[in-house]
């Protein structure tokens, strides 16, 4: 080794260590332009899809009520169901057999039966409990009312999803608490803290990390499962197409407003969960691929 | 609890006897005694598998014993005595008395999800009622005595090994434990890092806090510890000050497991 050879190596040495051609990607990419651009062309061009008819009742009232329903539904069944569940979850892993029992077999039974079967119970609970009854057990009712008048439909429609959903949320909870490394709860207890405090300010927080990517998948699952309401005359918006469809024999158009609003909220969901996903992953989150190597870049021109 | 014994000098910090621990039909701990005077520095040795962790876990109740007593400054944790027996005690009374027994763990265990003060100003706002602003002196008082003063916004995730460990001490020492226990502080780190967490662990040492500490840092235990206690199989085989235990065991066994580590 001399000299000579070493500074000949330095002036061969790379300016710039360059990312090689996709060119996989173009390829691909202009693949994938041309299905889409035929796609569209024909559905635009075919005079079966109406768009006029789905330019007609895309914003009609009828419409943007049943949505406005629709969203209050899997909102309000959503929010009961994640409360629920996280209480099966904690019962599922709880020291005391009787209660992890009991929310085993709730799990077992709800996740068992068919949503729409149990709509339709509940719809039908009247005939079983023709009144509902506030009393002392083996003693007298101290207040009464008809089924009817508390189950209504929109009742029932909120109490079935939620029972339901609230089976398969208490899974997602509990994999994420099962999830969070022993250690977590260990240092917690030896610093004295109490298990519900232990709970909520240590390992769920934790847990979310893994919850949230299949608990919005569930969110997105119990937006469409609102469309089974129908079945049970709720207006919402599934039911609110078929209303107008059944008077003006537009199946298609009407198909395709009740397919797009379910896009367009899908589409909310999933933005608002990289959000949160984002707010979970503090403490561990890296940065992205793109913005590592623009800093690797430019602490490199700086160091030059 | 019996607050006063707390203060008085002439009750043990840690009083272990006759203790057994089983996992199913597995003996981890068998018929082991040992008493630790306040302001003094034990290190527990042995080959792996030989119950030193498990002896400490038991100490602060993280596992449960079988048969025995451990008095922990006169009280007992996680039981309550009724006639001649031991019964679980209450949650309440398991946590308040775990209180005052600070625990690091060979994992740090440091709240992954916290920054740094806020992994420490955590319990002494919710279990020990402390005011914020207290608390977050105290923290950041105790994040300079570690040399981390400059970190307290980091997560733990951007640390080194060692950091992290320093700093799950600190978090230990913010309760104001009257009794410190290491479970295998050093063996998750690199070589390198080892030397920064013993620093502070002998700083604590000087300063006459009271400790439990399992490690394989023989040349740690020569220096800092007052009394070293060698365990094999679930019992104590030698215990002893530590020169002596170190320098010219009288078992055969503890001089065999010496010259291997060494």
């Amino acid at each position: 080794m001399t000299d000579a050879t070493a500074v000949k190596m330095g002036a061969d040495l790379p300016v710039r260590i360059r990312a090689r051609k996709r060119y996989g990607n173009w390829v691909a990419g202009a693949m994938v332009v041309l299905v889409v651009v035929l796609v569209f062309r024909s559905a635009l061009t075919n005079e079966n899809f109406s768009w006029p008819a789905f330019g007609r009742y895309v914003f009609s009232s009828t419409i943007l009520l049943g949505l406005a329903r629709t969203v209050e539904l899997a909102v309000i069944a959503m929010a009961l169901s994640i409360i629920a569940g996280i209480v099966l979850a904690v019962l599922r892993q709880s020291s005391n057999g009787v209660l992890n029992a009991v929310s085993g077999a709730y799990i077992w039974v709800f996740r068992a039966t068919p949503l729409l079967v149990l709509l339709l119970l509940l719809y039908n609970v009247a005939a079983l409990y023709p009144t509902v009854s506030l009393g002392i057990p083996f003693g007298p009712d101290l207040f009464s009312v008809a089924t009817n008048s508390v189950v209504t439909v929109a009742g029932a429609a909120i109490i079935g999803l939620t029972l339901h959903e609230a089976a398969y949320c208490a899974e997602i909870f509990r994999a994420g608490l099962v999830s969070v490394e022993h250690g977590q709860r260990e240092a917690a207890e030896a610093l004295g803290m109490p298990s519900g405090l232990i709970l909520r300010r240590i390992v769920l927080p934790q847990a979310m990390r893994a919850i949230v990517p299949p608990l919005t998948n569930q969110f997105v699952n119990v937006v469409k499962t609102t469309s089974i309401v129908s079945v049970i005359s709720m207006s919402e918006l599934l039911h609110s197409a078929q209303i107008i469809y059944a008077r003006t024999y537009e199946t298609i158009p009407l198909l395709l407003v009740a397919t797009f609003w379910y896009l367009v909220l899908t589409a909310l969901l999933t933005v608002a969960q990289h959000y949160v996903e984002q707010y979970f992953n503090r403490g561990r989150a890296g940065i992205s691929a793109a913005a590592s190597r623009k800093l690797s870049r430019l602490a490199l021109e700086a160091g030059r | 609890m019996n607050d006063v014994a707390w203060s008085t000098a002439d009750v043990p910090a840690v009083e272990i006897r006759g203790v057994h621990k089983l996992y199913g039909s597995l003996h981890v701990l068998h018929q082991v005694d040992l008493v630790v005077a306040p302001g003094e520095v034990v290190c527990l040795i042995g080959p792996s598998g030989s119950g030193k962790s498990t002896l400490l876990r038991c100490i602060n109740n993280l596992e449960k014993i079988q048969a025995g007593l451990i008095h922990v400054h006169g009280g007992l944790v996680g039981y309550r005595r009724v006639g001649r027996d031991l019964v679980e005690a209450t949650q309440r009374q398991r946590r308040q008395a775990r209180q005052h027994i600070g625990m690091v763990f060979q994992q740090f265990n440091l709240f992954g999800h916290l920054t740094l003060l806020q992994n420490l100003i955590e319990a002494p706002i919710h279990v020990q009622g402390l005011p914020r602003e207290q608390a977050v002196e105290q923290a950041k008082a105790l994040l300079g005595r570690v040399g981390l003063a400059d970190k307290h916004g980091d997560y733990p995730a951007q640390l080194s090994g060692g950091q992290q460990q320093r700093v799950a001490i600190a978090r230990a020492l913010c309760m104001r434990p009257k009794l410190m226990l290491f479970d295998e502080p050093t063996s998750a780190l690199d070589p390198e890092l080892v030397g920064e967490v013993l620093d502070v662990m002998r700083d604590l040492a000087g300063n006459q806090m009271t400790m439990l500490v399992v490690t394989h840092e023989i040349g740690f235990a020569r220096q800092v510890a007052d009394t070293v206690v060698f365990m094999d199989q679930g019992r104590i085989v030698e215990h002893g000050p530590a020169a002596q235990v170190l320098d010219s065991p009288r078992q055969e066994r503890t001089r065999r497991f010496l010259e291997r580590v060494r």
